[in-house]
This record gives C-alpha cells, sequence and structure tokens, in this order.
C-alpha cells in the first residue's frame, strides 16, 4: 500500500486502509465515551441531615421521596441529631422547641420553662394529624420503598451511644465522611439540612 | 367528565399533602404498562403545579391535563409508549 505513487509522498497522505483504521478506532472510543455517561445519567441527589428536631426531620425526608419520584438515586447521610430521624424509637418522639424561633406563639422566657417543649411539640403533632400530613415515619417507610438510601453516620452512633440494631429496617451503617463526600462528589444536587 | 380517557387505574390520595401526591402517583404510574392511563384524585391545591412539575421532570410519563372541581384536583398521566 505505502508504495503507491500516485500522490505526493513527501505529504505522506495516509492510505485508505490507515484512514478505515483511524476511523475504526475514533469510534470505538467514542462508544466507550458513550458508555460511560450512559453510566453517569441517572441524576443524583445527595442530602446531608444534621437535625433532628421535629420540624427539621422534615425537610430532608420531604426532598428524598419527592426526588426519587422524579427518578434521583438518591442518598441522605444523617449525622449528629440527624441520626434520631433514622432511630427507630426515639424517631416516634421528635421534639419541637419554641426557644429560639422567634415564630413560634410562645414568649422565649414561657417556652423556657419545663414541659413546654412537651407542649409546642403535642400542639405541632395535633396540627401534623388534623392536616394529615405525613408522620416522619410514614415518610422513612415511603422514600426506603422508593429506593432511597439512608445513611447512619457511625462516628455519631458510636458517640451517642446508639446499638445498629435501633435503627429502621434497610438503614445503612458502618459509613463516614468519605461515603458522604463520594456521594456529594457524584451527585446533581447537594444539600446540608 | 373524566371519560373522556380511558383510564386505567385511578388513585385516591385525597386528604394526602405534600409529598405524598406525587410520591404515590410515582409508584401507581410504575405499576401501569405503557399507554395506561392513570386517574389521580388529590384535594392538596399544591397537587396542581407539583403533579405538573413532576411529570414535566420524569421521563416516560406524560400529563394528558388537569381538572378543578367540587374541591378536588384531577390529574391525568399517562405512561409513555
Amino acid at each position: 500500500m505505502s508504495t503507491d505513487t500516485s500522490s505526493g509522498s513527501a505529504e505522506e497522505t495516509p492510505s485508505r486502509a490507515e484512514l478505515a483504521a483511524r476511523v475504526d478506532e475514533l469510534e470505538e472510543q467514542l462508544a466507550a465515551v458513550s458508555a460511560d455517561s450512559d453510566d453517569d445519567d441517572g441524576k443524583k441527589m445527595s442530602i446531608i441531615a444534621t437535625k433532628g428536631t421535629l420540624d427539621m426531620a422534615y425537610p430532608p425526608l420531604i426532598l428524598a421521596s419527592t426526588a426519587a419520584a422524579f427518578g434521583y438515586e438518591v442518598t441522605v447521610f444523617h449525622t449528629f441529631w440527624g441520626l434520631d430521624i433514622l432511630h427507630e424509637e426515639r424517631s416516634r418522639d421528635l421534639q419541637l422547641s419554641s426557644v429560639g424561633n422567634p415564630n413560634m406563639p410562645v414568649p422565649n422566657v414561657v417556652g423556657a420553662l419545663p414541659g413546654m417543649d412537651r407542649v409546642t411539640t403535642k400542639l405541632m403533632e395535633k396540627r401534623i394529624d388534623d392536616n394529615e400530613t405525613a408522620t416522619i415515619e410514614e415518610l422513612i417507610e415511603t422514600s426506603l420503598e422508593m429506593g432511597v438510601e439512608f445513611q447512619a453516620c457511625q462516628m455519631t452512633i458510636e458517640l451517642m451511644d446508639y446499638d445498629e440494631a435501633d435503627f429502621y429496617d434497610g438503614v445503612t451503617t458502618g459509613v463516614g465522611a468519605a461515603t458522604a463526600i463520594q456521594d456529594m462528589a457524584d451527585a446533581d444536587i447537594q444539600l446540608l439540612i | 367528565m373524566s371519560s373522556k380517557y380511558d383510564i386505567t387505574e385511578t388513585l385516591d390520595v385525597k386528604g394526602a399533602s405534600c409529598p405524598m401526591p406525587v410520591v404515590k402517583t410515582k409508584s401507581a404510574i410504575d405499576d401501569l404498562a405503557a399507554g395506561e392511563v392513570l386517574e389521580v384524585l388529590a384535594t392538596d391545591s399544591g397537587s396542581m403545579s407539583d403533579i405538573a412539575g413532576w411529570a414535566d421532570g420524569t421521563a416516560g410519563v406524560e400529563l394528558l391535563s388537569q381538572e378543578e372541581g367540587d374541591g378536588v384536583y384531577r390529574h391525568y398521566v399517562r405512561k409513555a409508549e
């Protein structure tokens, strides 16, 4: 093939066979690139849940279940007080405090009295019930059914002296900050709540 | 009024509030075959915007229409072929 003298040899024009080989090579690379981007095509959301009051338990669960409905692959990494949301017993008894929250109809001095958190929590629970707002437990069960991955930070489990068996079935334990970072790096949406 | 579509399944989420209308709609549509139509009955006024947004951002579903009447919001969603 290289003995062909029909074109100027000084230009080193590639032969038909060389071009065909090059095209094959590029097509292979293109296929590999599209296969990679197909893998990445699934949308991902990563939430870090750090709060464990009744009001702050809702946003991560509502967003997680809704994103799952949109087809997102969702992970929620629960750390510090956020761990209580996944704790089967404690999640049913999350509290709401009016102290430090000027939007609550209770002055801080009154809210700070013994037993007042119990009262504000009961009022909120009644409103949740009256409005047929989903309970925390319902949102967790629904999210799990929809494939949301709930992760319980191992360091906080030990810090709080919780047992891995205390959490809802399906909760991932034995994970740390590196797992969360990896999820955030891969995600299209990252939220700290 | 709903006879304009050939409804395969009706999902009643009356009373339920955000995020349940969307979440349950998604689960119900998963159980349908391509081309089938889901009717969703809700009382949550937010479901008008939420289900429209969900259908827009979700592959494989088509929002046929949304109606409001007698305090009930009706959504018709078809699973795409």
